[in-house]
C-alpha cells in the first residue's frame, strides 16, 4: 500500500467533513419537515377557518346549516369530560405512583403491577373504548354519558400520570424522607407533607400532558357510541330542567354529550365542503387547546429542571 | 426493630410499665401510636387499591374482549375467521374474513413505517451525535408538539391537505387512500421513534465514540459504524413500538382511508383497517348482543393480540440494550 501524500489526506478529510455536513443538513431537514407539518396544519386551519372563528361559533349549537353551526355543546362537553377524567385520574394516578415508589416491597405483585402499567401504556386507545363499551356502558349501566367517557379517558391516561408521579418522586433525595422520619413522622405523614408537595410540579406536568392527550382522543369516545347530534347542554346544577324538575348537583355526569374531536370528525366526514370550514375552525380551537397544554407542561418542566437544587 | 423490642429482658418491660402508670402522657402517646399504625395501614391499603386499578383495567379489557369474542366464535368458526377472503359482517350474506381488515392494517402500517423509520432514525442520530445543546433544547419541544397533535387533526390533515397534494402527483389516486393516511400516520410516529432511538444511542458509552474519533473517524462514520450497531437493540425496540403504534392508530385511517373493507396490498386504494372497522360499526346503532356488536370485540381482540406481541418484543429488546452498558 502506498502512503498517502498530504494532498490526498486533505482530500479525504474534506470528503469526510462534507459527508458530516450533508448528514447534519439532512437531520435539520427532517426536523424541518416536522415543524413544517405543524406550521402547515395551523396555517391551513387559520386561513380556512378564519371566517368562522368568532364569538358566535363558540356560542352556537351544531346545526345542519354549516354557516350557523357552532361548537358550544362540543367545548362544554370536552370541558365536562375532562373534569371527570381529572377527578378520577389524578387521585388514582398519584396514589398508585406513591404506593409503587414509597410503599411497595420488591415482590411478585409489585412486579406484576409494574409490567402491567408498561403494557397498558401501549394498548391502542380504541381498545379502551371497547372496554368502556362492555363495562361502563352496559355492565355498570352508565350509558353513553359524560361519566362513561370521563372514566374511559381516565383509565387511558392513568399510566402517563403514574409514570410522571414516579419519576417526580424518584428525583426527591432520600435525606428528605430520613429527616422527616427522624423527627417521628410516619410514612404517610412523610408522603403527605414532604414527598407529594415536592413532587407536585413533576406530577402536574404529567397530568397536563395526560389531559392534553385525553382532550384530543376520539376513537374511544366514538366506540362508546357517543356520535350523536347534540343541540343542548348538560343540565347545570340546581337549575330547572325542561320537565320542570330541579337538576341535582351531579345530574350532568349522566347526560349525553359531544366533544370537540367528535365534532371535528363529524364535520370532516361530510361531503359538503361548507362543513370543511367548520372542521378547520374547530380543529384550530382544539389544536390551540392541546398545544397550549403541552406548551405549559414543557415550560413547567424546563423551569423545574432549572430551579430545583437539592 | 420490633424483634429487638420483643427480646428485651423482662425487667425492662416491668420498668416501662411502672413509668407508664406513673405518667399518663406516655401511655396516651402509645395509644395514639396504635391509632397511628391503624391509619397507616388503612392508607397503605387505599394506595395499594389505586395501584391495583391498573391491573383491574387489564383484567377488564381481557374479560370484555374474550367473553364477547367467545359469543362471536360460537356463531362463526375460527377457520372461517382466519381464512375467508371477504369481510361483510353487516350484510345478509355475512362473511367474517379478518384477513381483509389485516391487509388494510398491514399496508397502512408499512407506508407509515417507510416514513417514520428513516426520518425518526435520521433525527435521532442528528440529535444524539451532531446537534449541540441549543439545537436539542429547540428540537425536543418541536417533536413533543408534533407527537401531541390530536389524531383527529392529523386525519383532517391527511384527507383535506395531503390527499389533494398527492392527487396532483398521482392523478388516479382516489379521495380516500391508504397512502395518504399512512404517510400522515408516519409523520405522527416520527417523534415516538426519534425519542426512543435517541435514548438508545445516548446510552452508548462515550468511550466507544472517543475510540472511533481517536482512530480518525468522522462523526458520520462513528455514528453509523459504532453508535448505531452498539444501540441496535434499542433502535429495533423503537421501530417495533412504532409498528405497534401504527397498528393501533384509528382516527387518521377512519377519516382518510375510507372505511370499506378491501382485500388489497396496494396503498393507492381505499381500505378498512381493524381499527377503522370498529369505528364504522360504532358509528351505526348496533343492538347490544347482536352478531355485529360481537364482531367489533373479535376485531378488538385480534388488534390487542397483534399489538401485545409487538410490545412484548419491543420491551424485551429495550431491556436488552439497557443491560448491555
Amino acid at each position: 500500500m502506498q502512503a498517502m501524500d498530504t494532498q490526498q489526506t486533505r482530500a479525504l478529510i474534506a470528503r469526510g467533513k462534507l459527508k458530516d455536513t450533508l448528514f447534519a443538513a439532512l437531520g435539520i431537514i427532517c426536523l424541518g419537515i416536522g415543524l413544517l407539518v405543524i406550521f402547515a396544519l395551523v396555517a391551513d386551519m387559520v386561513i380556512k377557518g378564519s371566517e368562522r372563528l368568532n364569538l358566535d361559533f363558540f356560542m352556537n349549537f351544531a346545526s345542519r346549516r354549516a354557516a350557523q353551526a357552532g361548537i358550544l355543546s362540543a367545548w362544554v362537553g370536552s370541558l365536562l369530560v375532562m373534569l371527570v377524567t381529572a377527578a378520577a385520574a389524578v387521585p388514582l394516578g398519584v396514589a398508585a405512583g406513591l404506593y409503587l415508589e414509597e410503599y411497595a416491597r420488591r415482590n411478585l405483585i409489585t412486579e406484576i403491577i409494574e409490567i402491567n402499567i408498561t403494557n397498558l401504556a401501549a394498548v391502542p386507545s380504541i381498545v379502551y373504548g371497547l372496554l368502556a363499551l362492555g363495562i361502563f356502558v352496559y355492565t355498570f349501566g352508565f350509558g353513553q354519558s359524560i361519566l362513561s367517557a370521563g372514566l374511559t379517558l381516565a383509565l387511558l391516561i392513568l399510566p402517563i400520570v403514574i409514570v410522571a408521579t414516579r419519576e417526580a418522586i424518584r428525583a426527591i433525595p432520600a435525606m428528605i424522607r430520613e429527616g422527616s422520619m427522624a423527627v417521628g413522622a410516619t410514612r404517610w405523614q412523610t408522603c403527605r407533607y414532604h414527598i407529594v408537595p415536592y413532587a407536585m410540579p413533576g406530577i402536574l406536568t404529567g397530568v397536563i400532558i395526560g389531559m392534553a392527550r385525553a382532550i384530543g382522543e376520539t376513537a374511544p369516545i366514538i366506540t362508546i357510541g357517543a356520535l350523536t347530534f347534540i343541540a343542548f347542554l348538560p343540565p347545570a346544577p340546581l337549575t330547572t330542567m325542561n320537565d320542570g324538575a330541579t337538576a341535582g348537583l351531579f345530574d350532568w355526569v349522566m347526560s349525553p354529550f359531544t366533544v370537540m374531536p367528535i365534532q371535528i370528525f363529524n364535520w370532516t366526514s361530510r361531503p359538503d365542503p361548507a362543513f370543511e370550514v367548520n372542521a378547520a375552525a374547530a380543529g384550530f380551537v382544539l389544536m390551540a387547546m392541546v398545544l397550549t397544554m403541552n406548551g405549559v407542561a414543557i415550560w413547567l418542566r424546563y423551569r423545574l429542571r432549572k430551579n430545583i437544587k437539592w | 426493630m420490633r424483634a429487638g423490642a420483643a427480646s428485651q429482658p423482662e425487667g425492662n418491660i416491668a420498668m416501662n410499665t411502672a413509668i407508664m402508670t406513673e405518667t399518663h402522657t406516655i401511655s396516651d402517646r402509645l395509644s395514639k401510636n396504635v391509632m397511628r399504625n391503624v391509619t397507616e395501614r388503612i392508607i397503605e391499603g387505599l394506595l395499594f387499591a389505586a395501584a391495583a386499578v391498573s391491573v383491574l383495567t387489564t383484567v377488564g379489557i381481557v374479560y370484555v374482549l374474550v367473553s364477547e369474542s367467545i359469543h362471536f366464535f360460537q356463531n362463526v368458526s375460527i377457520v372461517d375467521f382466519l381464512t375467508d377472503t371477504q369481510w361483510t359482517p353487516l350484510f345478509d350474506d355475512a362473511h367474517f374474513g379478518i384477513s381483509v381488515l389485516i391487509s388494510g392494517t398491514v399496508v397502512s402500517s408499512a407506508v407509515a413505517l417507510a416514513v417514520a423509520i428513516p426520518m425518526g432514525t435520521v433525527i435521532a442520530i442528528y440529535l444524539s451525535e451532531f446537534a449541540n445543546g441549543k439545537v436539542r433544547e429547540l428540537a425536543k419541544p418541536i417533536l413533543e408538539m408534533l407527537g401531541g397533535i390530536p389524531t383527529i387533526v392529523f386525519g383532517y390533515f391527511a384527507l383535506l391537505i395531503v390527499t389533494p397534494i398527492l392527487q396532483k402527483i398521482f392523478p388516479e389516486l382516489p379521495g380516500f387512500s391508504l397512502l395518504s393516511a399512512g404517510l400522515v400516520m408516519g409523520i405522527m410516529i416520527v417523534p415516538y421513534v426519534a425519542s426512543l432511538s435517541e435514548d438508545a444511542m445516548r446510552a452508548v458509552p462515550m468511550s466507544l465514540r472517543e475510540g472511533a474519533y481517536a482512530m480518525g473517524s468522522t462523526r458520520l462514520y462513528t455514528a453509523i459504524h459504532v453508535v448505531v450497531p452498539a444501540a441496535f437493540s434499542g433502535l429495533a425496540a423503537s421501530y417495533i413500538l412504532g409498528i405497534s403504534r401504527a397498528v393501533g392508530e384509528t382516527m387518521i385511517l377512519a377519516v382518510a382511508a375510507g372505511m370499506q373493507p378491501n382485500l388489497t396490498w396496494n396503498p393507492m386504494e381505499p381500505a378498512a383497517t381493524i381499527t377503522s372497522f370498529i369505528v364504522q360499526v360504532a358509528l351505526g346503532d348496533l343492538p347490544h348482543g347482536s352478531i355485529g356488536y360481537q364482531t367489533i370485540f373479535a376485531a378488538g381482540l385480534t388488534l390487542l393480540l397483534i399489538t401485545l406481541v409487538f410490545n412484548i418484543l419491543g420491551q424485551w429488546l429495550r431491556r436488552k440494550y439497557r443491560e448491555n452498558y
